[in-house]
């Protein structure tokens, strides 16, 4: 997995409340077998008229915004479906850091098997930071120190340690998990003892 | 001290636990499906591991299939290659398919308990939401994403830090032409759709114990709607008749100790819930969604939201994007709204039960003339018992479409989908913009509610039609 560490960028910021998989990469675009190359479908129809043609107000499609590293967004991001085609849609978009004030459980664990941090702050910061991306002014997001930095100010946030880990050191979790086979070996045998019908022989 | 029943099954399958409380749990039943596994496989193929138990693991496609006459495949390529690539990696890595003639084929959430799969106490998962549904079951089921699927493949346990404890109860009884889909969108309508976030929510009352399973089944399917990690209800006489000879069910010896265990599967009394509300059953009225959250709820007696009546600026612009989206004005009364399409199907409401409530409402009667309708079993096992009894006769007199089982047009991934602007009163669980193909107006309704829309051509109280 790509790590993360540190993200320089000017914020787009989507002022939209309960951002859903379905808006970030509709459907019709979950039919690859493959991770990559979703970057282009991300919010496809928010971006793109029904000819296909992009939808100059769409912030994404304006620049600077069409190179933005970090999306500030609405409350309850990512709620819907467990696709995590919606991850890998922003990431192949560029975008490694969201900030909302609340996230859908399942997008919230699927953006960190993938490098990307969402950061939780609340909604008064989010009004603060936004300006920024109006304004056209770089924001900084330092994983290590846990902190936003915008012009002379800065901002807090927490992360899980463990997570925070996993994302800056870029760790396969498989391979933690495969490390500990020995338990899981030990477990399934007592399983089969304990609840022989699990395992259906 | 006193544990909940979500605190139980957690507690049963902890492989093992770092200080700071991630845990690592063991799956006792991985479901995967056509669209969120095939990277997962290609994953384990590039580093060379292995499925640990393919025994636990069950596959069926479901999202992709086409519903209409199957003979001739899959016509959209990209639809047919996903469908070859899991079969592809079912045969690879040894597990058990059910392909797209099998008459066992259905939506992932319906087969499971159909097949015994889905048993109470034990831990399921599948790269989807809506494996909540298993929860009706006594069981903790969560939607995963493709690198989890890749992990439960690779090593049977799943990484998870535990979320808290929400207990809903309803109780009463519920009046004539209310369903438990009602109970469920009033659920989220007075949660919200991140009411639930960071819980695990157990359904409980003496009006829950009085659903059939099926019916439960529709109440959890929508937990994650509500924005919760699972919604579980405590396993019962019910439960456990449903599941005895079922194909995968325990056999004999087996099924008297997992029956012994099963009934331990209780929240203790005066155990600790982080959250707790109370709704009352008889108050409970046949329900609409107005806009494009599942939230969006008004009883069909009821009227569509007007923005200028609400202050918080967030809401008000989220009610008129939504109302700009529906095609609606404010104010208008739910009866009013006219519809195109009905759909009938899904995990929410594709089981037999539900095909019979609104059968029951078809009886000897057409639908609209400009409304399109189609049915689309859960399975082919449900088709199947439905022709047994008649069923869609009922359907095809009325007016209906008689289809092959699938996902269909819950999500539109298929050749089922909604045209821009095109309205439809849906069974499925999602309202979101686009859902139902682009520019598509879906309301969510009962089985029921969505027959007597299909007869009036417009959103309409079931109950009219049960009198
Ligand atoms: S029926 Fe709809 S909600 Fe259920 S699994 Fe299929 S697409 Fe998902």
């Amino acid at each position: 997995m790509q790590k993360f560490n540190k993200v320089k960028s000017i914020p787009a910021y989507l002022p939209i409340v309960n951002i859903d998989t379905d808006m970030l990469i509709p459907k019709q675009f979950l039919k690859t077998i493959k991770r990559t190359g979703l970057g282009k479908n991300l919010f496809h129809e928010m971006r793109y008229d029904e000819k296909g043609i992009e939808i100059d107000q769409f912030i994404l499609n304006k620049a600077p915004y069409n190179k933005s590293k970090i999306l500030i967004a609405g409350k309850n991001f990512g709620c819907g479906s467990s696709r995590e085609h919606a991850p890998w849609a922003l990431l192949d978009f560029g975008i490694t850091c969201v900030i909302s004030s609340s996230y859908a459980d399942i997008f919230y664990n699927n953006c960190f098997k993938n490098g990307i941090l969402p950061i939780v702050i609340d909604e008064e910061q989010i009004k603060q930071i936004s300006e920024y991306s109006l304004r056209k002014e770089e924001i900084e997001v330092d994983l290590v120190n846990e902190k936003i930095k915008f012009g002379n100010n800065e901002i807090g946030f927490e992360i899980d340690p463990f997570k925070k880990k996993c994302l800056l050191e870029g760790l396969d979790d498989i391979a933690l998990s495969l490390e500990k086979t020995d338990k899981i070996l030990s477990f399934e045998k007592k399983l089969k003892d304990s609840k022989p019908w699990i395992f259906n022989d | 001290m006193p544990l909940t029943l979500y605190d139980k099954i957690w507690n049963d399958h902890l492989v093992h636990q770092q200080e700071d409380g991630t845990s690592l749990l063991f799956v006792d039943r991985h479901l995967i499906h056509e669209v969120t596994s095939p990277q997962a496989f290609e994953g384990l193929r590039s580093s060379n591991r292995k499925v640990r138990q393919p025994n636990l693991t069950l596959a069926v496609a479901d999202h992709n299939v086409p519903t209409t006459d199957r003979t001739k495949g899959i016509s959209d390529e990209e639809s047919k290659l996903q469908v070859d690539t899991l079969e592809k990696n079912c045969k690879e890595f040894g597990i058990k398919l059910f392909g797209m003639d099998d008459k066992r084929q259905g939506i992932v959430h319906i087969i499971g308990p159909e097949q015994g799969f889905t048993q109470p106490g034990t831990i399921i998962v599948c790269g989807d939401s809506h494996t909540a549904t298993h929860g009706a079951f006594g069981s903790l089921a969560f939607g995963i994403g493709t690198s989890e699927v890749e992990h439960v493949l690779a090593t049977q346990t799943l990484v998870q830090k535990k979320s808290k404890n929400f207990r809903i109860n309803v109780n009463g009884k519920l009046p004539l032409g209310v369903t438990s889909k009602d109970v469920i969108l009033q659920i989220i309508g007075k949660i919200g759709t991140a009411g639930g976030t960071g819980y695990v929510i157990e359904y409980a009352g003496d009006l829950i114990s009085s659903l059939t399973v099926e019916n439960r089944m529709t109440i959890c399917n929508m937990t994650i709607e509500g924005g919760a990690r699972a919604g579980l209800i405590q396993p019962d006489e019910k439960v456990f008749e449903y599941l005895k000879n079922k194909p995968m069910s325990p056999k004999n010896e087996n099924w008297d100790k997992a029956l012994e265990y099963w009934e331990t599967l209780k929240s203790d009394h005066g155990s600790k819930f982080d959250k707790e509300i109370n709704l009352e059953g008889n108050d409970i009225k046949p329900m609409v969604t107005w806009g494009t959250s599942p939230q969006d709820v008004i009883t069909i007696d009821g009227k569509v939201p007007n923005p200028k009546n609400e202050k918080d600026p967030d809401k008000k612009n989220s009610i008129e994007r939504s109302l700009k989206y529906m095609g609606l004005n404010p104010d208008i009364n739910a009866k009013d709204i006219k519809i195109d399409k009905v759909f009938i199907g899904s995990c929410t409401n594709g089981r037999i039960e539900d095909l019979r409530e609104a059968a029951e409402i078809l009886k000897d009667k057409k639908i609209a003339n400009h409304v399109d309708a189609m049915v689309v079993p859960g399975s082919g096992l449900v088709k199947q018992q439905a022709e047994q009894e008649g069923l869609d006769k009922i359907f095809i007199n009325s007016g209906f479409e008689w289809r092959e089982p699938g996902c269909s047009m819950c999500l539109a991934m298929n050749a089922d989908k909604l045209k821009p602007g095109e309205r439809c009163a849906s069974t499925s669980n999602r309202n979101f913009e686009g859902r139902q193909g682009r520019g598509g107006r879906t309301h969510l309704v009962s089985p029921g509610m969505a027959a007597a829309a299909a007869i009036s051509g417009n959103l309409d109280d079931v109950r009219k039609y049960q009198i």
